[in-house]
């Protein structure tokens, strides 16, 4: 009996036939594709995008020049040359980072003691031409002026959990 | 005055092309142009009113004959600098078999004439073509009065075919084959069993 | 000079007009079946597919169209460029070609010729060439190997394509595509009688013109992309529009022989107020969305497989069936005339 089940099945092409019913129901379904330009997707508090640097609300920038964060990356994507201000305060000369290389890992973030360097939300910043992407000190801090509601408000989400 | 011109092109590119066949010095453009030949000899045969003829050339020869001969060319390994060596060598007694050709060829078609009583003897009369068609005509003749000999041609390619595959057919022991009949067969009864393990105990 | 214009100019215009009513049309419905291809199977994967370019995404295959049109055309170092560039415009021309002897409609067909299925078979069978050849011209391993596979599948799949042709010409008794419409307008489609060659056919179908789950001469993940694999531009166009043509002669070829060609599905009133040719392609895009569909289910077969059931399956089936055809016929004195 299981013999002939089987070999009616197979002359029917059950199977077959069973996989196409599957595919056309899924046609029936609502879809998943969200509208990307017009839609977008929640982002997480932690999500590591483009960076910034960030200022005090007295308008000081926060870096120190501690170049912990030259030091940890690990492609090598930042580039920090430090001199002493005309008021004695330590404070970077120049700040690069190459984002081609950067592969955003988020230490420079995590070892900055005075949350200066971020990493923010923004993910589309595409440019045209490959030098557009070597992001100098002026850049970083225009970054962080534009972002800044945005990324004192993701710090403040996350800083429960740190 | 159109068909005139419409022969002429199909036989001029017939001729064209069974030129390039033998003289082209890529194998493969060889065969191209030999498929050409083909289908232009096609063309011929509807301009001649043979449409069955037509397609049949073109589906067995164009369509099955020709792949098969692209295929092996194609799949050839050939140094074409040591094909064209010794060609002057052998050019002499090239020449003298097709003089000899020519030359009987010429003999033949010279001497040619129909027997008187030739057209009395054709086993078959010609249809009224316009009460039946070329393929009605021609099924009807081959399904008749040909039939045995037609049987019988077909009979001769069915044995090569199974000859052809006799020798090449071998069993080679330890080779790993699908058998789709008999995974279908399989069931989860047949190839899962569930066992209780003990901790630590192994299977 | 009255005679030149009624014997030889006003013909050729008036063919000339033929061609391209039948060829326009035909090359719109393969823009959107492109189109079609990307929202089905989209649809199927639960994704939107095309809708940014015009409403719906409407004009997306003119976008497309533009984008190969307006690309360089490289031709790779070595390639036999005459048949390089010949094998895709063979391909798509032997797809428009065929349509000369496909009724759409009562009377409505180019060349009403007595050996139309002949003549639709040969056609077919040279579109082998097209792939053979763009696979050895590229001089690329993969493009010939995908134009070996090619060549080996197409050759094997028509020959069951060749039986179950016979097995419907049996029950029509001639070789003209009107007369096989005909035929089913006095007894039935033959895909009730003649439904597991249907099944057959379309399989074949798929396999003929290199469609999913048969698209090994292109099979991506081992091949690139096959046979395409040098082809840009519009080269590449032509062999993309040659595939989809090829779709539609294939679907236009199954409606006349399976599904009644132009013919309403019952000869009561509501059917038979609409017009043939409307029937004719309503039953067309109806296989043609079966093709999506199938390529939207169906994984890609294995190259032993796809041989396993073209000549084990499918030849011995077909051959089994024109024998038992020829013998009900026979028996019950339905052979025709």
């Amino acid at each position: 009996m299981s013999f002939l089940d089987r070999v009616a099945r197979d002359w029917l092409l059950t199977e077959l036939f069973a996989g196409m019913a599957i595919t056309f129901r899924y046609m029936l379904k609502p879809k998943a594709t969200i509208n990307y330009p017009f839609e977008k997707c929640l982002l997480s508090p932690r999500f590591r995008g483009e960076h910034a640097l960030r200022r005090y609300p007295n308008g000081e920038e926060r870096c120190i020049a501690c170049k912990l964060c030259e030091a940890i990356c690990p492609a090598q994507a930042i580039t920090i040359e430090a001199e002493p201000r005309e008021d004695g305060s330590r404070r970077t000369r120049r700040y690069d980072i190459d984002m081609t290389k950067c592969i955003y890992c988020g230490f420079c973030q995590e070892s900055c003691p005075v949350d200066a360097i971020v990493e923010g939300p923004n993910f589309e910043y595409a440019t045209e031409t490959r030098a557009e992407l070597m992001y100098d000190k002026a850049k970083l801090l225009s970054n962080g002026e534009r972002w800044e509601p945005e990324l004192a408000a993701r710090i403040a989400a996350d800083a429960p959990y740190r | 005055m159109i068909q005139a011109l419409v022969f002429y092109m199909f036989a001029g590119i017939t001729v064209a092309s069974a030129v390039m066949v033998i003289t082209a010095r890529n194998p493969v453009h060889a065969v191209l142009f030999l498929i050409l030949a083909f289908f232009n000899a096609a063309g011929l045969f509807l301009l001649a009113g043979a449409e069955f003829l037509a397609m049949v050339l073109v589906v067995v020869y164009v369509g099955a004959v020709a792949v098969l001969f692209l295929f092996v060319v194609m799949l050839l390994d050939i140094n074409y600098l040591k094909l064209r060596e010794g060609f002057l060598s052998y050019l002499p007694t090239g020449l003298l078999v097709g003089a000899i050709l020519l030359a009987e060829l010429a003999l033949v078609v010279g001497s040619w004439k129909f027997a008187v009583d030739a057209p009395l003897s054709v086993g078959s009369r010609v249809p009224d073509m316009a009460l039946i068609s070329n393929t009605d005509a021609l099924g009807r003749l081959i399904y008749t009065d040909y039939f045995y000999l037609f049987q019988a041609s077909g009979l001769i390619l069915l044995v090569a075919m199974i000859g052809t595959i006799l020798l090449t057919l071998r069993s080679r022991p330890g080779v790993k084959k699908q058998n789709i009949a008999k995974q279908n067969a399989r069931n989860k009864a047949s190839s899962v069993e569930i066992r209780k393990v003990p901790s630590g105990g192994g299977i | 000079m009255a005679e030149l214009w009624t014997g030889y100019v006003w013909p050729t215009v008036i063919i000339v007009a033929e061609i391209i009513a039948i060829v326009l049309p035909l090359l719109i419905g393969v823009a959107y079946l492109t189109y079609a291809e990307r929202k089905v199977i989209g649809a199927m994967q639960l994704r939107k597919g095309p809708n940014t370019v015009g409403p719906f995404g409407l004009l997306q295959p003119m976008a497309d169209g533009a984008k190969l049109f307006l690309k360089e055309i490289i031709i790779p170092q070595g390639a036999s460029k005459a048949v390089f560039l010949i094998a895709p415009a063979l391909t798509f021309t032997l797809a428009l070609v065929a349509w000369a002897v496909i009724p759409v409609n009562q009377g409505w067909v180019l060349a009403n010729i007595n050996v139309g299925v002949l003549y639709l078979f040969a056609i077919s069978s040279l579109g082998v060439y097209g792939i053979i050849m763009a696979g050895w011209a590229s001089n690329s391993k993969y493009a010939f190997l995908g134009g070996l596979r090619s060549a080996a599948q197409m050759v094997s799949y028509e020959v069951s394509i060749g039986f179950v042709m016979i097995s419907v010409l049996l029950c029509v008794g001639s070789l003209n595509l009107s007369d096989v419409v005909h035929a089913q307008e006095k007894g039935m489609w033959f895909i009730i009688p003649h439904f597991p060659l249907f099944i057959i056919f379309y399989i074949s179908g798929l396999a003929e013109t290199n469609r999913s789950p048969f698209d090994l001469p292109e099979g991506e993940t081992e091949l690139v992309a096959g046979y395409m694999v040098e082809y840009t531009a519009m080269p590449f166009a032509l062999f993309f529009l040659g595939e989809y043509a090829n779709m539609f002669l294939m679907s236009a070829t199954i409606t006349t022989l399976f599904l009644g060609g132009w013919l309403p599905p019952l000869h009561m009133v509501p059917f038979t107020w609409v017009p043939g040719v409307i029937w004719f392609i309503l039953k067309v895009c109806v296989l043609l969305f079966g093709m999506l569909w199938v390529r939207a289910t169906m994984p890609r077969y294995r190259y032993d497989q796809l041989m396993r059931l073209g000549w084990k399956v499918f030849l011995p089936f077909s051959l089994g069936w024109l024998i038992l055809t020829a013998g009900v016929l026979e028996v019950t004195g339905w052979l025709p005339k």
